[in-house]
């Protein structure tokens, strides 16, 4: 038997449209032998958790590109750590370079930027993964 | 970390509470196979065989996954409280998968359980870890289960066609009564659905249909009870469909009671995953075999054209399935 693929789940949350970046990070992903269990556009965080459990996925992945990160991010943390899911939030998109640290702060594991390569998103994500595990 | 240690006794208390997390980490187990997985049915089997399995398939893209957004609204609206096994292929070449049947699935109720799998590639794993997670599913109180697969792949088809009740989805523009007529997937329906009816053709693909059953009808292959299986019309933008597709669903289940086909299709479901799990074992042996230093020597000895082809498969037989004695450990040879 060979190792379980990582599950990881990919969503928007809120009202944000923009999901080429999302679909892109889900090819690179499957391609790198992940599961990706794809949900898109306009995700509550109560929707992601309720995922996150029946899935029993192992990270989840958040694309924002409407500026709404500094709140949506922490409340998706803390929603996951409510349900005692503790799973790495990773959080891609448009983020500010001063908005990284707060977020950090508020338990999110990792940020990826515009023009992070597909293998530091590899990377990223197994690591984030593997730390906790 | 989120790989907690809490033993399939402890999940599945848990799990039959509606605890989600726990019903989707024993489902993990299934999935993973061997030995947790084998802990699970151990603790499942007895207490299944309440929910009605639905199978859903259809060639990719033809909407069942929007129909079944629908028809979970339908089922819910009846007092059902169902959950949904949605299988996607893995990549054979990486192993990922993208599992994108949620996207299509209606979820603002988050009552109703779905679990993406994916196939994972191995050979007979899809076939055994299904009912294996249609048992967890049903033993902890979901009704119907509904398993979505797309139609293309022995195993994917074999899993839903096994189910109580299995829909095919069709679309119009996909072919003529010729093609209705070839051997697959037609065959398994107890439902068809023509989706997507408001494209042009939907006549012509339900007509290429009833044609098709005429002809099975004319050729004695439709079911022994002479039961029709019923066409469907259905539109998932505006949800025309799922209301006469549950009615359907529900007469169909009403009409297995009454002839007494029930137990008989659940009892050739049970022999399929007998089957599945014997062939998987055999298959484990044979590979060891294989590998080991007198499997590699039958091998030489094939190629140098020492021994013919039936010579070495006897050879290896013999050691693979050993009837002169109880084998000491079941999952492979002994060495």
């Amino acid at each position: 038997m060979t190792d379980t693929p990582i599950r990881i789940v990919l969503a928007k949350i809120g009202f944000d449209g923009h999901d080429r970046g999302l679909r892109m990070v889900a090819r690179i992903l499957r391609d790198a032998g992940f599961e990706v269990i794809y949900l898109g556009l306009r995700q509550t965080t109560e929707n992601v958790v309720a995922v996150v459990e029946q899935e029993d996925a192992d990270a989840v992945g958040l694309s924002m590109h409407n500026a709404q990160h500094l709140t949506l991010a922490p409340k998706m943390v803390k929603s996951l750590r409510s349900a005692g899911l503790d799973v790495p939030v990773i959080l891609g998109g448009v983020v500010p370079d001063q908005d990284i640290a707060p977020l950090l702060e508020a338990g999110v594991a990792v940020i990826l930027g515009p023009g992070t390569s597909a293998e530091d998103v590899v990377r990223s994500v197994r690591e984030a993964v593997t730390s906790r595990s | 970390m989120k790989r907690d240690s809490s033993t399939p006794v402890e999940l599945f208390d848990a799990a039959i509470t509606g605890h989600r997390h726990a019903i989707g980490r024993l489902l993990s187990l299934v999935e993973q196979g061997g030995a947790s997985a084998d802990a699970v049915s151990a603790l499942t089997h007895e207490k299944s065989g309440a929910a009605m399995v639905i199978g859903i398939t259809g060639p990719p893209g033809s909407g069942k996954s929007s129909l079944l957004s629908q028809l979970l609204k339908e089922v819910v609206a009846a007092g059902f409280r169902p959950a949904v096994i949605a299988v996607d292929p893995s990549s054979p070449l990486t192993g990922g998968a993208i599992l994108g049947d949620r996207v299509r699935i209606d979820a603002t109720d988050t009552a109703t359980f779905i679990r993406s799998i994916a196939t994972r590639g191995h050979s007979g794993g899809l076939a055994l870890a299904v009912p294996g997670a249609v048992r967890v599913l049903d033993a902890v109180g979901f009704n119907p289960i509904i398993i979505e697969t797309v139609g293309v792949g022995q195993v994917e088809v074999d899993v839903t066609a096994s189910a109580d009740t299995t829909i095919v989805v069709a679309n119009p523009g996909t072919g003529d009564a010729v093609q209705a007529n070839k051997a697959g997937l037609l065959e398994v329906a107890d439902i068809f659905v023509v989706n997507k009816s408001d494209l042009p053709g939907s006549d012509d693909a339900r007509r290429d249909l009833e044609l098709m059953l005429d002809l099975s009808h004319m050729t004695g292959q439709e079911d022994s009870t002479g039961r029709r299986p019923p066409i469907i019309m259905a539109n998932s933008l505006e949800g025309s469909g799922a209301a006469e597709l549950w009615a359907a669903v529900v007469e169909h289940g009403e009409h297995l009671v009454a002839t007494n086909q029930l137990s008989a299709r659940r009892a050739k479901r049970q022999l399929a995953e007998l089957r599945s799990r014997v062939s998987d074992a055999l298959m484990d042996a044979l590979d060891s075999e294989l590998a080991s230093k007198h499997g590699a020597d039958i091998v030489v000895a094939l190629s140098d054209r020492r021994i013919t082809p039936t010579e070495a498969s006897s050879q290896i037989i013999s050691r693979v399935i050993r009837t002169d004695e109880r084998p000491a450990r079941p999952r492979g040879p002994q060495v």
